[in-house]
């Protein structure tokens, strides 16, 4: 059986030419093992790695969508991603239209975990908080901790890179770090929540606009839980804020309905006659 | 008094803004500060950069440049007869506040509106200032959606526009008369010049974009993320019938990007000229609902009306729903067949759904646990399809199937 050993969890590159070079020999997805990281090698005695041999004998083809497709799932946590995967482009040589039908259960498999990933990334787009570290040449620095559930930290600092160009950042992961100083951007392994400040001068202005924004008389705790679940609230300054703006809002809309209609002050009333 | 400093501001002017609610982030031209000495991005794809307990997305910094205002329009806080306090900000607090706020990536930009101070000429040159000064002064590529005033001359609406990714005018009520007496100083006649002024300013700058001579620059962009309004439900006494019309027109008049509903909600100090019954939340999200209706699903008017009673949609299920239980004469639709306008009115099927199942049933008939594939809910979907393994029989005609379908009453006490 072949064992094709990965150099990283999202080694993509590294799967894209196995899986190229297996498909075109005509290997069946159910025959070949693959294995990431230095701990998964060589676990058995006598186990031998996979080597291509070049050059590969007919062409191997996927739809340009397959592309994006399998740059997402390999980034997705689930063990099965690359033995999947590659059944999906095994399939694609003899079905090159497949990825259209969604009602596929491999497609369907490969769609909802891309579909994870997009989600993923998205959150970390909105929920990264980036706290001021100083300045150095000019340029601001900042730094941000962050925890996504997936292997995400390559397909989504380009978005900061993009905002931020001006800036120097450093977004921090459990598995994962993206540094962006001088206009160079370069990723590196994990870190720690105590690697970024814990504060920022900001934040005390971001919770107050939090707090005053929220209107006591619509509490939908269900709605914002369904797009900000607890297990982001850690790293946001402002969810602190959010068991009292809950347990207060009731009382504030009973004081709001039974207050008694108050006169117009005189100003008002001169501001109205002036016209 | 002590001055109020910025915070205090802050905390008077945003809860003075929140019932606008409007504060998407989509739907502009894709920029990036890359190349530039700025900062700001904006992805085509809105960001929600939380959310309050309100279940309300917060995207942008919505904030009142001030809430003194000399008008007195009954259903706003911020009305002159109001007793809330009053704050200002300077458009450079404003400035500093949304670049802070916007470097710690909390939000995408900024959503300024304000009470009519002096003039609304005056007002307006203030509000146009601080996106002025953030897109020139800071190289600021981010979002920014400003609250045209629609007394304000033409001039300032088309500097707001050369800054402004959207632009809104809120129509407020639906029926004229209703404006006429609880907002005396609006006029609908200068609203909907206004967002007429702003339609031909987009329609013109479309066109000289596309029509520009050969190495001529192209013109800048107005107000490329379109313009919407708001509607304020059960302040007067429209019905849901005439909301959903002053809609359309809206949609088709001035080509509005979105009508937003906002539930006339308790505020602080309410005016005594108000109904004192509130309209309950769930009558805001049926309006949405059949808006969506209008706009994705190729309905009319009358018949999103069809499915509701006296002018009103039914509470206790969603439009699209309730139009299918009184037009039973339409199902099954058999979804290996039907057509992509007769799928769309299947209770439970939307457009995503519908264009993976076209992709779909041309590889295979499609049966059940294909569709469950495909959507969320095969269940909701039963008494209306037919598909390679199921018929419904006489699960479509059935008098209890309402009753079957309606959400549980716990769902409905949202207020």
């Amino acid at each position: 059986m072949p064992l094709v050993p990965l150099a990283s969890p999202t080694d993509w590159e590294g799967w894209r030419s196995a899986a190229r070079a297996l498909c075109a020999e005509g290997v069946p997805p159910e025959a070949v093992d693959w294995r990431c990281g230095e701990a998964q090698r060589g676990l058995f005695a006598g186990e031998e790695e996979w080597r291509s041999a070049a050059p590969p004998p007919v062409a191997v083809r996927a739809p340009r969508r397959f592309l994006t497709l399998s740059r997402y799932v390999i980034c997705h946590r689930d063990e099965e991603r690359f033995a999947r995967l590659y059944r999906l482009l095994v399939r694609l040589q003899g079905e090159p239209a497949l990825l259209a039908n969604a009602a596929d259960p491999d497609v369907a498999w490969t769609l909802k975990r891309a579909k994870a990933i997009r989600r993923d990334r998205h959150k970390m787009h909105a929920f990264v908080r980036f706290r001021k570290l100083g300045e150095r040449d000019g340029r601001e620095r900042f730094a941000a901790w962050f925890e996504p559930d997936h292997r995400i930290v390559e397909l989504a600092t380009p978005f900061f890179v993009r905002r931020f160009p001006n800036m120097d950042w450093a977004i921090l992961t459990p598995e994962r770090s993206a540094v962006w100083q001088d206009g160079a951007l370069r990723y590196g392994p994990g870190a720690s929540r105590q690697d970024v400040p814990d504060a920022d001068m900001v934040e005390a202005e971001w919770k107050a606009y939090f707090a005053a924004i929220f209107n006591p008389a619509r509490l939908k705790v269900k709605a914002m839980t369904a797009e900000m679940p607890k297990k982001y609230w850690r790293n946001l300054p402002e969810a602190e804020l959010i068991p009292g703006l809950i347990a207060g809002a009731g009382d504030r809309n009973k004081a709001m309905l039974e207050t008694v209609v108050t006169a117009p002050s005189a100003l008002s009333k001169r501001i109205v006659r002036r016209r | 008094m002590a001055a109020r400093t910025t915070i205090e501001k802050l905390r008077i002017l945003a809860d003075a803004a929140k019932y606008d609610a409007s504060c998407a982030s989509s739907g502009t031209s894709k920029r990036s500060a890359i190349g530039t000495s700025g900062i700001g991005s904006t992805e085509g794809m809105g960001i929600c950069h939380a959310y309050a307990p309100d279940g309300r997305c917060i995207s942008l910094l919505k904030v009142l440049l001030t809430n003194f205002c000399t008008f007195d329009c009954r259903y706003c806080v911020n009305r002159v007869s109001s007793n809330v306090e009053r704050a200002r900000f300077t458009p450079e607090e404003l400035v500093r506040l949304t670049l802070d706020f916007y470097k710690r990536n909390y939000i995408e930009g900024l959503f300024l509106s304000s009470g009519i101070i002096r003039s609304p000429d005056y007002t307006m040159e203030q509000i146009v200032e601080v996106a002025r000064s953030l897109r020139e002064d800071h190289g600021f590529l981010g979002y920014i959606h400003l609250k045209s005033i629609p007394e304000a001359s033409p001039e300032l609406i088309a500097a707001a526009g050369r800054h402004a990714d959207r632009l809104s005018i809120n129509i407020e009520l639906p029926r004229t008369e209703g404006l006429r007496h609880y907002a005396p100083e609006k006029s609908a006649a200068t609203i909907r010049k206004a967002m007429g002024d702003v339609r031909s300013g987009i329609d013109e700058n479309r066109h000289a974009r596309k029509s520009r001579l050969l190495r001529r620059a192209k013109p800048p962009r107005f107000a490329p993320g379109g313009q919407s309004t708001q509607m304020i439900v059960g302040a007067d006494g429209s019905d849901d019938g005439q909301i959903l019309r002053a809609s359309t027109r809206l949609y088709g008049s001035y080509r509005l990007r979105r009508v937003y509903y906002s539930a006339y909600s308790p505020i602080p100090d309410a005016s005594a000229d108000l109904p004192p019954v509130r309209p309950p939340l769930v009558r805001e999200h049926r309006l949405y609902q059949a808006d969506w209706m209008l706009r994705f699903y190729g309905f009319g008017v009358d018949e999103i009306m069809d499915g509701g009673a006296q002018g009103m949609l039914d509470l206790a299920i969603d439009p699209k729903l309730a139009w299918a239980l009184v037009h039973r004469e339409w199902f099954p639709v058999d979804i290996n067949r039907a057509p992509r306008e007769t799928l769309l009115r299947v209770p439970g099927l939307g457009p995503i759904a519908i264009g993976k199942l076209l992709a779909a049933r041309r590889h295979a008939r499609l049966r059940l646990d294909d569709l469950a594939r495909l959507t969320t809910s095969v269940k909701k979907l039963l008494p209306f399809i037919e598909a390679a393994d199921w018929s419904p029989g006489s699960l479509t005609d059935s008098p209890g199937l309402a009753a079957r379908l309606a959400p549980p009453a716990e769902q409905l006490s949202l207020f």
